[in-house]
């Protein structure tokens, strides 16, 4: 009787925390972990530019053939109003990023225009000026780390695969792919929702949709650390949703460490309607909000590739993605 | 080597120099390792007179010699119109005073500062002589008190077993008015004192003894004359005997000025020469107390540290200090906590702003500048400027905000806003444009979150830089920044988790 009391006092005391040796046994990575043991050590610096800056990204990947939205422009310098305008003036859709943006911050989506204005996927009108001074922002380094000088890119905007339409409110889904030393080893689909405003990232509100890294379905979703079984705004259920190409979908993603580089590696990938899957960005320090999506710690798969040795870690694309799909599937709820 | 490995010898080896460091300053200089310590520094002074004879006049007054339990912080002489130095005789120090031709009453001066530690035994005398010169029991002296010398001498011998419980022995009969010998042995020696007498029977029993001059610290005395004390030879070493009680050992608070039995003044070419001295106690710091006994020995931890520097310069250092003291707070909140602030070690700035201000002055400052700059700011996001121009004008604006705050808080007569100066107008511009584009990227929630993370850092900085300990430890002892580098090293390795994620990932553990 006594412990029991005592068992219910702790777990008030504890309020909303768990104890650490619980997500311990769950094989959780905690940032300090990330940052110590796997970007420290699986990252070497001087790859970061190819990841940190998207030009190079972009760059890189035609070089390793690897599929990317099409660049419409770059601008180096601070460009002229006149040839911001020769750029954007033929165009119905594009969209304009800072080369070295974090956080996804300082993209502008034009998705249509309306006389002089140009529209906002969310139908918010944008006023030229507005999109100019844009392009200035971006370029003094408003959305840089560090307020740094950036440069302005302007993309053909991703004609997306309809699949995923009626599980994203307003926003772009894309996919975020872990690498892990050439393994992927998970995987999740952000929708953006009302409440995100648009956006896909999972603390502002977007739904995290583990997806199964054997079959590219889903099997788990969460918004706001709550598991939830239908998009808050469409109401459509995940367990019908199933990623197309799923295996060309991770065979890129795993392209992308002898692309980069990095050991320790997050890939976004956007699916386009005729080309098939995209990579919009590569980041060399992905978060941790991926094990919520899935309700699975990271570090078990990540011990699991460490394991391995040499001559299984140099295996080809094909083969790495094969041992992934193999290894990691999803344990049915 | 794993990197692992060396940050652990690595640490090790700073915090083993630091802790080190500290301990030998504590231990041997004597540095206090609590606040507010106070040591208690006696300020002996010295006075001689005497009347000058009108020709050529030499004073020669021998000096305390350096001592294990006391240390001398200073010393100061006086003398208008005489020449002064110092020599060496045998191993005594004297303090000469001459001049050519004086007449008429003088007064000298001998002032200095000692401070008692407390502890350390009286060093064995090198230099002076065991030998005894019997005393002169001739015709001179009466039969009777011959006898009774010796009479003491053997009584005493009965009951004792060695030198030192003879000695005593006769200090104890000495002191015994009932005593007959002892008696008519004072009754003889009418105007010599206790320790005379005892040098007198003690010689007559050959064992070697010698007086010491001293004095007894006790605070505010004035016109004290020396007091004797008396040191005994028991074959082997030197026993200091407080002659009224016989109780061997230098009692506590006396401070021995002269070892063995020369004159403590010499004049000539003067009359009526008489020294006195007088006592005060003063509380000092006991960091002051250990500054400058080390300043003396120019010991070069002292002598090559921030102590060195001018007194303003160490001021400020003593604010500079307290930096590294706020990382580690910021540190230990973000790698173990995983609190999100604005600005990495914005918030150790803004806890420096809050040292000069005072806690809420400066709290109720920087949202009121934070609030009207970010309403400026949103004005300004509308003019399409350059960035640079842009956080520039912020930049103005703060100023201008400042000035304002400082003269309307004034007039109104509220003067601790005056303090608003000490905050870093930089660091406020960016902090601002920072927060207008989250902001406009992640909504006011967000600021209120970064901006509340920022000052709740801030304010546990400020907490632990004012802690009075922690001001008394980094200022007197700097070398401890070298256990914090050891320990922020250590912490740089931590993987475990945050407890924000404890928080986060609860729905995992489900």
């Amino acid at each position: 009787m006594g412990r029991f009391n005592l068992r219910q006092l702790v777990a008030r005391l504890r309020g909303g925390f768990v104890s650490p040796f619980a997500l311990r046994r769950l094989g959780v990575l905690g940032m300090n972990a990330r940052n110590v043991q796997y970007i420290a050590r699986y990252n070497d610096r001087d790859r970061y530019p190819i990841v940190d800056d998207k030009l190079n990204t972009k760059r890189c990947a035609r070089r390793h053939g690897i599929p990317v939205p099409e660049l419409i422009a770059a601008f180096e310098s601070q460009p002229s109003r006149r040839r911001v305008m020769e750029v954007i003036e033929p165009l119905w859709q594009f969209v304009i990023k800072p080369a070295r943006g974090s956080g996804g911050k300082g993209i502008l989506v034009v998705v249509g225009r309306e006389g002089d204005n140009y529209l906002k996927p969310s139908g918010a009108a944008v006023s030229r000026e507005d999109v100019l001074r844009h392009v200035s922002n971006i370029h003094s380094g408003l959305y840089s780390l560090g307020g740094k000088p950036d440069r302005v890119m302007i993309e053909a905007l991703v004609d997306f695969d309809p699949v995923f339409d009626r599980y994203s409110f307003e926003g772009v889904p894309d996919v975020r792919v872990i690498v892990f030393r050439g393994f992927p080893v998970m995987a999740m689909l952000r929708c953006s929702t009302h409440s995100s405003d648009g956006k896909a990232n999972l603390h502002q509100g977007a739904v995290g949709v583990g997806i199964d890294l054997a079959t590219g379905k889903s099997c788990h979703a969460v918004q706001r650390g709550l598991r939830i079984a239908r998009h808050p705004d469409t109401e459509m259920p995940f367990d019908e949703l199933v990623v197309p190409g799923w295996r060309d979908l991770l065979r890129l993603a795993s392209r992308c460490y002898e692309m980069t580089g990095l050991g320790y590696l997050g890939c976004d990938i956007v699916l386009d309607r005729r080309r098939g899957p995209l990579l919009l960005e590569a980041n060399a320090r992905p978060g941790l909000a991926i094990q919520l999506a899935n309700g699975v710690g990271l570090r078990t798969r990540l011990r699991h590739i460490e394991a391995l040795d040499m001559e299984q870690l140099e295996r080809s694309v094909e083969a790495r993605v094969d041992y992934a799909m193999n290894a990691f599937a999803a344990v049915p709820a | 080597m794993s990197p692992r490995a060396q940050v652990y010898i690595l640490a090790a080896l700073l915090t083993v120099m630091g802790a080190g460091l500290t301990i030998y300053k504590n231990r041997e200089l004597g540095f206090p390792l609590l606040p507010g310590e106070y040591r208690t520094v006696w300020t002996i002074e010295a006075k001689v007179r005497f009347t000058a004879d009108g020709g050529p006049v030499k004073a020669a007054l021998t000096l305390p010699r350096a001592q294990r339990n006391m240390q001398v912080l200073g010393e100061t002489f006086s003398s208008s119109g005489f020449g002064f130095n110092i020599v060496r005789d045998d191993d005594e120090y004297r303090a000469v005073w001459s001049r050519r031709s004086a007449s008429g009453n003088q007064t000298l001066f001998y002032q200095l500062d000692v401070h008692q530690t407390p502890g350390a035994p009286l060093e064995q005398p090198l230099a002076l002589s065991t030998e005894v010169a019997p005393p002169f029991l001739g015709a001179r002296e009466q039969e009777a008190v011959r006898q009774a010398i010796y009479s003491l001498v053997d009584t005493a011998r009965d009951r004792s077993s060695d030198t030192k419980t003879f000695a005593a022995q006769l200090l104890i009969a000495l002191n015994d008015p009932r005593n007959q010998d002892r008696n008519l042995i004072f009754s003889h020696y009418k105007n010599r004192s206790l320790v005379d007498v005892a040098l007198i029977v003690l010689a007559a029993a050959e064992i070697p003894a010698h007086r010491i001059r001293g004095l007894y610290l006790e605070d505010d005395r004035r016109r004290l004359d020396p007091e004797d004390l008396l040191e005994v030879y028991d074959g082997r070493r030197w026993v200091v005997f407080e002659p009224n009680t016989g109780n061997p050992g230098v009692p506590p608070n006396f401070f021995i000025w002269q070892r063995g039995g020369k004159s403590l003044l010499d004049v000539e070419g003067g009359r009526n020469s008489r020294v006195t001295f007088s006592v005060i106690s003063n509380d000092v710091p006991a960091r002051d107390v250990a500054m400058l006994s080390t300043s003396n020995e120019k010991e070069a931890l002292v002598d090559f540290s921030i102590y060195s520097l001018p007194i303003e310069q160490q001021s400020i250092f003593k604010l500079i200090l307290l930096v590294p003291v706020g990382t580690l707070v910021v540190v230990l909140l973000r790698v173990f906590v995983g609190l999100r602030t604005s600005g990495t070690f914005m918030p150790v700035l803004l806890a420096i702003a809050f040292i000069e201000t005072r806690l809420f002055t400066g709290l109720a400052i920087f949202v009121l500048i934070l609030v009207l700059g970010l309403w400026v700011r949103f004005y300004l996001s509308r003019l399409n400027l350059l960035l640079v121009a842009r956080i520039a004008a912020v930049v103005v604006t703060v100023v201008i905000l400042m000035g304002v705050i400082s003269v309307v808080s004034y007039k109104l007569g509220i003067e601790q806003a005056l303090t608003v100066t000490f905050f870093p107008m930089i660091i406020l511009a960016w902090t601002i444009e920072r927060m207008s584009i989250v902001w406009e990227e992640d909504g006011p929630y967000e600021v209120v979150v970064q901006a509340g993370g920022s000052l709740l850092v801030a304010v546990l900085a400020w907490w632990v830089m004012t802690n009075r300990f922690v001001e008394h430890w980094t200022f007197n002892f700097p070398e401890l920044l070298l256990v914090l580098l050891g320990f922020i090293l250590i912490v740089g390795n931590y993987t475990g988790y945050r407890l924000g994620e404890l928080m986060r990932f609860r729905q995992l553990v489900r």
